[in-house]
């Protein structure tokens, strides 16, 4: 009933939408997206750019809620009434709107060339044989630091594991500042700035999630057990009461100045730095050994595809092309800190910390969230099941083995791997 | 002859049809229905894009796979605990807050009365976000008004863990209905005659055998009532856990309740996406659960309760 509602008075909106726009020659493309936050930054900044290169083609940009986005774009595709380009989203979502015949494949458009392999992975069919969204932005895990109270104790971004709690201890004896800004209730914290983040180090990138996913490992072997031992020794330096800290509480008391260090990712740089009253740096999560090659963790986060019945393919291909080109993905990285380009040119960010964050590009291996892709389909659901065992291992409910064994049980009660 | 019995026999009374139908139909759409979708639903699944009979086979993975199982033992273990301690806490102490408030000598019932009622027409989200912050160890005011008693060592922060957990959540529940025991109870003192208490005072009953001897007797079927109330709102509740805990229910799923679970498993979560066939099977089993419990009561309890009238 609801949706039949919803379609029908979407489908009234885009038609009087449409009215509106045929008096022009002019090609409208719409664009479908939940980032109604970035709003101003398309209107402003990245519309009038392409239309400025491209004379003759008007792009619209109408933005849903998050929460909303979801459900009302699945009743505009099905009753035929969605904009001509639609933000997907990573993985299952968007893969998804493709099985159903929405999304339009896009491996013959040109600038797919710019993207990385890792960089699609987010919108590809789990052959990896064809793409379906052009990647726009992803977002990278590290550690983000007050530099002022770094200064004060003397301490430089530690690049190990022995140093990183080197500098723990320190920040802890001088008794200051609390080492690290993190909590244990709203248990994604331990699982996404915790596990997912300093994780690829141990389990080396895409080799570890590639194995996991066909099923060469496990996430009770050792190199998947070490994140939690880690994760284990952080919580005397994560102040009191961190059991009953959430997230918005660790994010106060970092740009509060009450806290030295915060595992985080660079999505949180707009939002710091405008609350933030000291200069920040930031570090990508310590080395298990000095001189071990580096992994990063850089989650896809959004893309841009084609509707598949869209009434001007052309135009939507010359604007996906224009998206995946160099200048959309520096304007786009400037507009939004902390949201990078996922392209393989080369862009210059201008917010320092941000620019910090996508330095680190140049010596790592990029990776994602090991659990995002194919393993978090069943019952129980992996990313679920890691928020738990992350939050357990830190308050001491489970030992890391005892984790790592409980997941990979989990896994193993839905997932068979193609052998 | 006939003529004249047709002529006694009482007119159709149409209009008894007619003012209960409204209420019948907006029940039957909004209440029955959905009851008996959610029923057929939980006897189906999603096979193929296609909803499939299957029979019980969703209510056999629920307690077959050992997974599913113990997640609903938990929940449903849980859910017990904060049944009793709702049931041991919240009505003793609100037929206490009763008895206080009618007595003669108080002043001020009637600020007292709305004080301790007005939690229970706040809002689940108020309620629970207010909570987190008092028992917030970084911000909260707990901590601090036990240092100012010298008796900061006792404070933990308890919604953090997870032997706690549900004991806090309990006991917040409990502060925020209160006000439900304490007004009907208090409704059922007020409606004992004078001339009873007066019988008794000729007789030497006062004080607190007087309570117990005369007023408790004669409240019994209010306090019934109350607990099947607590009983159908505890087994049902959710609102307080989500907001407070988060759907995942942490930590640990230590607070993780019936309705959460449900929750869980019928809209999905993150990455998991929602399985309404088996959420419908765990609503059933819900279902199921409070019909036992109201059963039990009304049979065995209700009908051996002593009514008095006067």
């Amino acid at each position: 009933m609801t949706t039949k509602l919803l379609t029908a008075l979407l489908l009234g909106a885009s038609v009087l939408g449409y009215a509106g726009a045929a008096y022009a020659d002019d090609v409208t493309l719409t664009i479908e997206s939940w980032r109604n936050d970035d709003t101003q930054i398309w209107q402003e900044q990245i519309i009038p750019a392409f239309e400025k290169a491209n004379p003759g083609i008007k792009v619209t940009f109408a933005a849903a809620a998050p929460t909303e986005y979801n459900a009302a774009l699945n009743a505009k595709l099905a009753a035929g009434s969605a904009g001509d380009l639609i933000t997907c989203r990573p993985f299952d979502a968007s893969l998804d709107l493709y099985d159903k015949g929405y999304l339009s494949p896009l491996n013959d458009l040109k600038g797919m060339a710019n993207f990385s392999e890792v960089a699609k992975v987010a919108w590809q069919t789990d052959d990896g044989k064809t793409t379906f969204c052009v990647p726009m932005a992803s977002v990278i895990h590290g550690f983000i630091y007050n530099t002022e109270a770094f200064d004060q104790l003397g301490i430089k971004p530690p690049k190990t594991h022995d140093e990183f709690m080197a500098a723990l201890k320190k920040i802890k004896d001088d008794g200051t500042f609390i080492p690290l800004a993190m909590g244990t209730k709203d248990q994604w914290e331990a699982a996404t700035m915790g596990w997912e983040n300093i994780g690829p180090n141990y389990w080396h990138g895409e080799e570890g999630r590639k194995a996991l996913i066909a099923g060469t490992a496990k996430l009770s072997d050792p190199e998947f057990v070490e994140p939690f031992k880690i994760l284990a020794g952080w919580a005397p330096y994560m102040g009191d009461g961190f059991q009953a800290q959430s997230y918005p509480d660790s994010q106060n008391l970092f740009t509060l100045g009450r806290a030295a260090i915060y595992p985080s990712g660079s999505w949180e740089i707009s939002v710091f730095n405008k609350q933030a009253q000291f200069k920040m740096g930031a570090f990508p999560p310590p080395l298990p050994n000095e001189g071990d090659k580096c992994y990063l963790s850089d989650q896809p986060d959004h893309a841009i595809g084609m509707n598949a019945k869209t009434k001007h393919p052309e135009e939507a291909k010359k604007f996906l092309e224009w998206v995946a080109s160099q200048q959309f993905a520096e304007l786009y990285g400037n507009a939004l800190p902390g949201f990078f380009p996922l392209t393989n040119e080369k862009v210059e960010l201008k917010d320092p910390l941000a620019k910090e964050f996508l330095s680190w590009r140049q010596n790592c291996e990029p990776t994602l969230r090991a659990t995002y892709q194919i393993l978090s389909r069943g019952t129980p659901n992996l990313e679920n099941e890691v928020w738990v065992e992350s939050a357990n291992v830190i308050n001491g409910i489970d030992t890391p083995e005892a984790a790592g064994k409980k997941l990979q049980d989990g896994l193993d009660s839905w997932y068979k791997p193609a052998k | 002859m006939a003529t004249e019995a047709t002529m006694k026999k009482p007119p159709r009374r149409w209009h008894i049809g007619v003012f209960l139908l409204p209420a019948f139909l907006i029940y039957t759409a909004i209440m029955i229905l959905p009851l008996a979708g959610t029923l057929q639903f939980s006897l189906f699944r999603n096979i193929d894009q296609h909803q499939t009979f299957v029979g019980l086979e969703n209510f056999r993975t629920l307690f077959g796979d050992p997974r599913w199982a113990d997640g609903f033992w938990n929940a449903l273990y849980n859910n017990v605990i904060f049944f009793i301690i709702n049931m041991l806490v919240q009505n003793p102490v609100g037929i206490l807050l009763a008895a206080l408030l009618s007595s003669s000598k108080l002043r001020f019932s009637a600020f007292y009365r709305t004080a301790i009622f007005v939690p229970t027409i706040l809002s689940f989200v108020i309620v629970g976000f207010a909570w987190k912050l008092i028992l917030s160890p970084l911000w909260g005011v707990a901590p601090d008004l036990l240092n100012m008693i010298g008796l900061k060592s006792l404070f933990s922060p308890w919604l953090g863990m997870e032997k706690s957990a549900l004991v806090t959540i309990s006991l917040i529940s409990v502060w925020q209905f209160i006000g439900i025991p304490m007004m009907l109870i208090y409704a059922a003192l007020l409606t004992i005659p004078d001339e009873v208490i007066e019988a008794a005072e000729c007789d030497g009953i006062t004080g607190m055998s007087q309570f117990w001897k005369i007023k408790l007797p004669l409240i019994l079927p209010s306090i019934g009532i109350i607990s099947i109330l607590t009983f159908v709102g505890n087994f049902n509740a959710f609102d307080l856990i989500y907001t407070a805990q988060g759907a995942l229910a942490g930590p640990n799923y230590s607070t993780d309740i019936l309705g959460t679970f449900l929750y869980r498993a019928f809209f999905g979560f993150q990455l998991q996406i929602g399985d309404p066939n088996m959420g419908a099977a765990i609503a059933t089993m819900m279902f199921l659960i409070i019909l036992v419990g109201v059963g039990i009561y009304l049979f065995f309890v209700q009908t051996r309760l002593r009514r008095y009238q006067f």
